[in-house]
């Protein structure tokens, strides 16, 4: 009973300094403002790279053929045609892999009416859009008949849809690559930015024999420019990484002594350093935000120890007339959590504010998670009783009459 | 223990430690009995005692030696809040500055002892305007004490030493702050509350006019009682 009746005490001496308290509360609403920010910008950049990995898909490996030396001088990742569309179908056959797609690429030029657009041009087979995880805005995919016979079809990324079509269906209608006609048998959803900042919408699909045999031609027949293989898990992308290496050795009748005639790039390891950057990057920001609580908080213990000093005749008053220590003790704790507790709340919704902002206005992706706000919010009400009770306890164990005394 | 006086207090003694030097002593042996319904005017020069004897009478302060027995019970082995219980149960305290609460109504303020001893809401609203009724003030109810003058706020202060109904009420100079006509209502009010309730009152104040109010006289020299007794004309 008189529990109940301790919050009006601690609201009414709340009320009759109102300036001083909405100061207090200040403090509170910017440290909880901040954590809720913070970690929202953090959240939002882990769920921007999260997204950027699912939309590259995950557990890949990209193989490509080894370096040629000419002259002395070694070209590089991919200039010595090594890699095989045998190489591909062995691989398929590895346990640890679940997909695995052969693919010619190059830039081309495309054309449509009075439209034409360079992109770049993958030959593929019907694996490479289920091995990247990619669905069909429209349409159908490359298909195995597509592949067999090196039907002119072809499958428009986004970017390349709306330059030659606009808002048009293009689904039917028959587009020029370098000169030859193919017809969009389906237009690929859209993947947005990779990590490493390329569009990966702005792309066109055509079968791998097509792709060969009459756009691009191969220096070697067999070869391809290089193989995507998915891993059936992330727990099994290094026991993958060994199999390709071993399955490729042997096939290319690689010696102990010789070094490998191709890459494997494993494109998860991009990813989950993005990842582990994403996650330091909130804890930092939750770690700064953390900071101006905790000052928020010493200022809530420098106001509580003003106002008992302030107060201690009017704690004299009330001790003499029958409140027990523990009386005061509550008023004074339940006065530092009041205004920890609307502090935090206001600041939860300056913190909201706060993100609707950031995203509206820097374009960055926030994302305001209820456990971010419940980890506030209880912080600061933590806050709250962890720097309220060193001055409600002073206050509880003045002496009466000393109290009484105090000018 | 029925036949117990109100107040007993048996070699009393109380002395003060100074931080770093020697104990400086404020009531030597006091002894005196009280009994319920009476009235006394405690008197003495400054530093004689009175207010530090009152303040334990009060359970505000506790003495260094000797026995204080309220209603029979010693009180010196109560714990804090023993002690904030008999305050609030036995004991309404009336100070020289009023000690109300600022920007507190003074329904509000009347109210207080009955929040610590935990009467319901409406309850201590009803109790509170009646006892403000009581001491002639009933219109103020809403009033804050800044907005009434120094004898209304010496009443809302005796209103609120009523409010738990106490055996016992304590004033330490309750007309210090008060002209003589004031004063006089105010006397007249403690005099009516020990006359018709039999409340026990004993007021410490150092002006002979106040004390001729009370039926007895207790005069404190240096920490000691020189005189007890009638009070003189």
């Amino acid at each position: 009973m008189k529990l109940v009746a301790l919050p009006g005490e601690a609201w009414r001496a709340m009320a009759l300094n109102g300036l001083r308290t909405g100061l207090t509360m200040l403090g509170m609403v910017i440290g909880v403002g901040a954590v809720v920010l913070m970690l929202a910008v953090g959240d939002g950049a882990r769920h921007t790279v999260n997204e950027q990995i699912r939309a590259m898909g995950s557990n890949l490996f990209m193989i490509l053929s080894g370096a040629s030396t000419s002259s002395g001088v070694r070209m590089g990742s991919g200039t010595k045609p090594t890699i095989t569309i045998a190489d591909a179908e062995a691989l398929a056959k590895l346990p640890s892999l679940d997909g695995v797609a052969p693919v010619q690429s190059q830039t081309a030029q495309l054309a449509y009416g009075a439209s034409n657009w360079s992109a770049q041009v993958y030959g593929v087979t019907p694996e490479f859009l289920r091995v990247r995880d990619w669905a069909l805005e429209a349409g159908q995919g490359i298909s195995d008949t597509d592949v067999r016979s090196a039907a002119r079809a072809v499958v428009l990324g986004q970017v390349v849809k709306k330059e030659l079509f606009g808002v048009d269906d293009p689904v039917g209608q028959t587009v020029r690559i370098k000169n030859l006609p193919f017809t969009v048998v389906g237009v690929a959803v859209g993947k947005g930015q990779s990590l490493s900042g390329r569009d990966q919408d702005d792309v066109a699909f055509v079968p791998l024999t097509t792709a060969q045999s009459k756009l691009f031609g191969v220096p070697f027949p067999g070869t391809v420019g290089f193989i995507m293989a998915r891993a059936k898990s992330s727990e099994l992308m290094d026991e993958a990484e060994a199999e390709i290496r071993q399955a490729l050795r042997q096939r290319h009748r690689l010696a102990e002594r010789d070094s490998d005639d191709f890459t494997v790039r494993n494109l998860s390891s991009t990813a989950e350093t993005a990842a582990t950057t994403a996650r330091i990057l909130t804890v930092m920001l939750g770690t700064i935000a953390s900071i101006s609580l905790v000052v928020g908080g010493i200022g809530i213990m420098n106001i509580m120890l003003v106002s008992v000093t302030e107060r201690t005749r009017e704690i004299g008053v009330r001790m003499a007339v029958g409140a027990r220590r523990r009386d005061i003790l509550l008023q004074f704790l339940l006065e530092a959590v009041l205004i920890c507790g609307i502090g935090g709340t206001v600041g939860v919704l300056v913190g909201i504010g706060g993100a609707w902002l950031v995203s509206d206005l820097a374009g960055m992706t926030v994302v305001v998670s209820g456990t971010a706000i419940l980890l506030a919010f209880a912080f600061s009400a933590a806050t709250g009783i962890f720097f309220g009770y060193y001055p409600a306890h002073k206050a509880a164990q003045l002496q009466p009459v000393e109290a009484l005394r105090y000018e | 223990m029925a036949d117990a006086p109100l107040i007993r207090v048996e070699r009393l003694c109380k002395q003060y430690q100074v931080p770093g030097g020697q104990p400086v002593p404020v009531l030597h042996d006091v002894d005196l009995e009280i009994g319920a319904g009476e009235l006394v005017a405690i008197m003495g020069p400054s530093g004689s005692g009175k207010s530090t004897f009152m303040n334990i009478l009060g359970c505000l302060d506790t003495p260094t030696a000797g026995h204080y027995r309220l209603q029979g019970r010693d009180v010196a082995g109560l714990s804090a809040d023993e002690l904030a219980a008999l305050r609030n149960r036995l004991i309404g305290f009336v100070f020289q500055g009023f000690n109300l609460l600022r920007r507190v109504t003074a329904e509000d303020n009347v109210a207080l002892p009955l929040l610590y001893a935990g009467t319901p809401h409406a309850e201590r609203s009803r109790r509170a305007r009646a006892l403000l009724e009581r001491v002639g003030i009933g219109g103020h109810a809403r009033a804050l004490p800044n907005q009434m003058s120094g004898g209304q706020q010496q009443r809302v202060a005796i209103a609120r030493a009523l409010a738990c109904e106490p055996a016992l009420i304590l004033a330490d100079e309750p007309t210090g702050n008060l002209d003589t006509h004031t004063s006089g209502e105010i006397m007249d009010l403690f005099t009516q509350l020990n006359r018709e309730q039999g409340l026990t009152v004993v007021i410490v104040t150092h002006e002979a006019d106040v004390a001729r109010y009370a039926r007895r006289l207790v005069r404190f020299v240096d920490g000691r009682v020189v005189y007890d007794g009638e009070v003189p004309a």
